[in-house]
Order: C-alpha cells, then structure tokens, then sequence
C-alpha cells in the first residue's frame, strides 16, 4: 500500500514538476525581456508586463479565426514590437539623461495606456482559447505531457538560443554589449548607441509578445490583468537571476516556475506570491549581482 | 451636494493621503512603489481595533498609523542599501507580499474581505486629510524639510555636511507609511468593507501617478493630482472607456513636458507672494 502511494506521490511530483517547468519557461521569457532592457540601459521598462499581456491578445486573435499557431506567435511578437519601438522612442529615448526614475515612470505611463487599450477591445471577460487545441495529450508512464506543454517548452527554447545567438555572435550582440559595459566608450569606438537602444527595445519586445501568446496556450484564457499578474512575477524571476546578467533568467525562470507549482502542491498556495515576492527582496538586499552570483559590480547599484 | 459627490470628495482626500505618503519618501529621492502595502495595514489594523476591540476610530487611526510607521521604519532600514529602479522593485514586492498576506489572514476574512466597520462621512475624511496636508505644508517651511531636500540633491555632500542621511531617510519611510496607513484606515471606515485585492500594485501606482502629474516639488501638488484623477475621469464621461488611457497619455507627457508636475515650488511661492502684496 504504502510503495503504491509512494510511486504516486513520485508521479505527482514529476508531472508536477512538467507543469512548472512549463510555466517557467514563460517567465524566463519575460525575465529575459526585462533583463535585456536593464542589463543593457539599466531601465526597468514596466510596459513589457502590459507587452506581454497584448501578445497574448494578438496571438488569441489569430488562433481564434482558426489560423495556425506558429502565425500567432510571429504575430504577437511582430504586434509588440512594433509597440516596444514606438515606447522606446516616445517614452524612453528622450529621457534618456534623467534620473533613471522619469524613463521608468512614463514606461508606466505606457502600460496604462495598453491595457485600457486591451480592455476596449478585447473586454475584461477571460476570453478562452478553443478547446481542441488542448486534446492531444502524450503520455509518458503516468506522467501526461499537453502537446501545449511541448509547444510552450519548443519555443521558449528557440528563442532562448535565437537569442543567445543574436547577442553572442552577431555584430548587433557585440555592439549590444559594449553598450552595456560602457555606453560613452562604445560610442566613442563608434558603436551607433542610439540604433542599439532601440534593437534592445524591440528584441525586449519581441520576447514578452512571445510569452504572452505561450501564456496564453498554458493556461488556455487570456484576460487583460495577466501583465500585472505574471509581469510583476517575471520582474522577481529577473532579480533572482541577477539584473545585471541577462542569462541568469535561464535558472531562475524554471526554478521559480517549478517552486510556485511544487508550493501549490504541497498546500503551500496561500504563501505562494508571499514567498517569491519575499524571495526577490531577500536577493535584492543581499545578492543583487542574483543567485548566479560573480563579482558585486558597480552596476549592482546603478542609481 | 449629492450623495454621489459626497463620495468622490472622499475618495479625493483618500488618494490625497496616498498621494502624500509617496511624496514624503520621494522628498528624500526614494521612489516606493510599494505604499498600498502600508494602506492595507492601517485598512487592516484600524478596522480590527473598531470592530472587534471596540476602540473609538480616532484612537485606531492613530494605533494604526503608529503600527504601519514601525513597519515603516523597518522596512526603510533595509531601503538604504537600494537606489533607483532597486528600490522600486523591492517596495514592489513588499506591497504585494503584503497583500498576499492578507489574502491568507482568515482571521480577518481573507479572501472575502472584512466588514462591519461604522460608515464616516466625508467631512471627517477631510478633517484628517486636510490637517496632513496643512502638516506637511508646515513641515515643508521647516530646516528639518531643508535637509530632505539636501538628501534627495546628493546624499554624498548631505552626508559631507554633517547630516545624518539614515535617520532622514528612514524617518521619511516611517512618516510616509504613517500617512499611508491613515488613508487606509478611512478607506476602510467609508467604505466599510476591505478585501486585499483593495491594496494592490494598481493602488500604489495611484499613488505615484497622483503626485508625479500634480507636482512633485510641492505638498499641494498632490491634492491637485488627487483631484485631477478623481473628477478628470467625471467631467470626461464622453470617452469613460479611454479615462485609463487618457491617465497614461497625461503621464507620458508631464514626464516630457513638465517634469516637475503640473505645480511646483517656485509657482507656489510666486501665488502666495503675490497674495500678500495684494
């Protein structure tokens, strides 16, 4: 009696543990996209959160009409970053200067704009995704992957090296991070910082309106209150991953996904928001280069 | 007055507190984005001591207000090691870890929400919003004000001058979630029923946005902000559904245009000024 239990406690724990990597992956997504603005500019850009909820609305627009999945998600990302351009330019470019504070602030100016915009046309109802995208379901013993799962997982994974590729090996990704080391000495050796800023913008955008379509497919509604939701959620995963290091996310994406799954699980899920929003101000306090770790820089506390 | 305006008004003082909680600790160039957080505590802690203790409200704001300060207090400690965008996402996650903690307080209804509270009207909002602004305009006028003031310029030379920075900035945390908490508690009190969702990231933004679009140089910019995002959203009935957006639009181009906000000190001193000439 007790092995069977046994085994299926072992087999909750593992399907468990799919679900949280699966939700992991959406906020290593928008983690990413956070991190790209504030490891590169050091600006919290609090629009992604409401980017991230509107990809979820573009890609719900294209899968509705019966248009297949890989159209929504180059949809979402297409719509929001186009958006991410236009608030790089209005919002962030000419309070450049100022005390990192404005640049924040009129972001957020931003993300009350996009969500009352969502709300007027998409209404405050959940709107659901259909139904039958959510039937196919591979087995593996008795642990039940969602071929939803597998997409969400597949396609963060694309990104995360498309990403890694564009800022490891291309020119873009040099230039990029020579912007984030030192912005004055990159411009002096001719690094256009200007373009760059908005190349971060728009991949930022890019990401979050990718996570939102993925959010969207894991938990088959979208309303228009996901950003505030997940978005506040992805700002702890990149704190935890450190700020100041794009792929930190990578770790803390999944971990944080997982341990918000495993609470739940384990009658945790009233302490859930409590322990990571706790878990992010303990990493800000104490370790704010994030778990990963490497030399506190000045960066760590860039005013 | 309608009934109807009645309660706008209320809610004008009510987001007036608020707006005056974030611009206390702004005074020492720390953004909180995180004061709602205080609000439900005093929401929360008043409305115990009235229902269940049987306290006069009086009393329960002021036990109230002294809790939310220490809480204040302790969390400002912590506060100075962080800056900028830092300090943002720390009092972030301190407004929601407070809120998911009252969203697990069964003993105080959780998730249902609390009630019971007796109804105030608000003409004793007012009372309390009023005397804080008339304190906060006085304490604006005092050398304790002046020395904020240096903290926020540049806490390095603040500091060079014999200043102590950490009482100031800390005092500010302890002050502002004091004020913080009196809104909560005549939040509570008029609208008698609370539920965490009442205190969330939203609230907090209210807050901010409050002050930084009336003026965030000066007391009485707050009360222009209150006002602005309470009765703009009544007089422009005709796009109600774009109000949100329209809040937004008017941020983005405070923050462009006029950065100070829409009053600010030199304006204020230049009525006053002129007043008296007169």
């Amino acid at each position: 009696m007790s092995i069977v239990g046994g085994f299926a406690g072992c087999f909750v724990l593992l399907q468990q543990l799919v679900n949280g990597v699966t939700l992991g992956s959406v906020y290593t997504l928008i983690a990413l996209s956070f991190s790209l603005v504030m490891g590169i500019l050091g600006v919290l850009n609090l629009a992604i959160a409401e980017l991230f909820m509107f990809g979820a609305y573009l890609g719900f627009s294209v899968i509705a009409r019966g248009l297949p999945l890989p159209l929504a998600i180059v949809t979402g990302m297409a719509g929001t970053t186009i958006i991410a351009m236009v608030i790089e330019k209005i919002a962030y470019e000419p309070l450049r200067d100022m005390p990192v504070i404005a640049p924040m602030l009129s972001t957020l100016g931003f993300s009350i704009i996009l969500q009352n915009l969502a709300t007027n046309i998409w209404g405050s109802d959940p709107l659901q995704l259909p139904p039958e995208l959510f039937d196919t379901r591979f087995s593996m013993g008795t642990i039940s992957i969602g071929a939803m799962q597998l997409v969400v997982i597949g396609v963060t994974i694309v990104l995360v090296a498309l990403l890694a590729f564009i800022v490891q090996r291309t020119a873009i990704g040099r230039a990029l991070r020579a912007v984030a080391e030192n912005r004055e000495v990159a411009r002096l050796l001719g690094v256009r910082a200007g373009r760059l800023t908005l190349v971060a913008f728009a991949l930022s955008g890019a990401l979050a309106g990718a996570a939102g379509v993925l959010i969207g497919l894991h938990y088959a509604t979208v309303t228009p209150y996901i950003g505030v939701e997940t978005g506040l959620k992805a700002i702890a995963v990149m704190v935890v991953g450190g700020t100041t290091r794009i792929w930190g996310a990578l770790l803390a994406g999944p971990l944080i996904g997982i341990l918000e799954v495993l609470t739940v699980v384990y009658g945790g899920a009233p302490v859930r928001d409590f322990t990571v929003y706790g878990i992010m101000i303990l990493i800000l306090l104490l370790r704010p280069q994030g778990i990963l770790g490497g030399a506190s820089t000045e960066q760590g506390l860039r005013v | 007055m309608s009934t109807y305006y009645a309660a706008l008004f209320a809610d004008v003082g009510i987001l007036l507190l608020g707006a005056i909680s974030v611009y206390i600790i702004l005074a020492t160039g720390q953004l909180s984005l995180g004061n709602a957080g205080f609000m439900a505590i005093g929401a929360y802690v008043a409305s115990y001591l009235t229902v269940k203790i049987g306290l006069p409200l009086m009393v329960a704001l002021l036990l109230a207000a002294v809790v939310a300060g220490a809480v204040g207090v302790v969390i400002g400690f912590p506060a100075l090691r962080l800056k900028g965008i830092y300090l943002a996402m720390a009092t972030l996650g301190f407004g929601e870890m407070v809120r998911s903690f009252f969203l697990n307080l069964e003993s105080m209804g959780g998730a249902g929400g609390f009630h019971g509270m007796a109804h105030v009207s608000p003409v004793y909002v007012w009372g309390w919003a009023g005397s804080i602004l008339l304190l906060v305009t006085l304490l604006e006028r005092s050398r304790v004000w002046l020395e904020m003031c240096a903290v926020h310029d540049d806490e390095t030379v603040a500091g060079f001058i014999g200043l102590n920075t950490t009482v100031i900035k800390v005092s500010a945390f302890g002050f502002g979630a004091a004020v913080a908490a009196i809104a909560g508690g005549l939040f509570a009190h008029h609208h008698i029923y609370i539920e965490p969702g009442n205190f969330g990231f939203e609230r907090s933004i209210d807050f901010v946005l409050a002050v930084i679009l009336g003026g965030s140089t000066v007391a009485i910019g707050a009360l222009v902000g209150a006002a602005l995002l309470v009765f703009l959203p009544e007089t422009l009935r005709f796009f109600a559904d774009w109000r949100l957006a329209a809040f937004g639009v008017l941020l983005v181009l405070v923050l462009l245009v006029r950065r100070q906000g829409l009053l600010d000190r030199a304006m204020f001193m230049r009525s006053i000024f002129k007043a008296r000439r007169a």
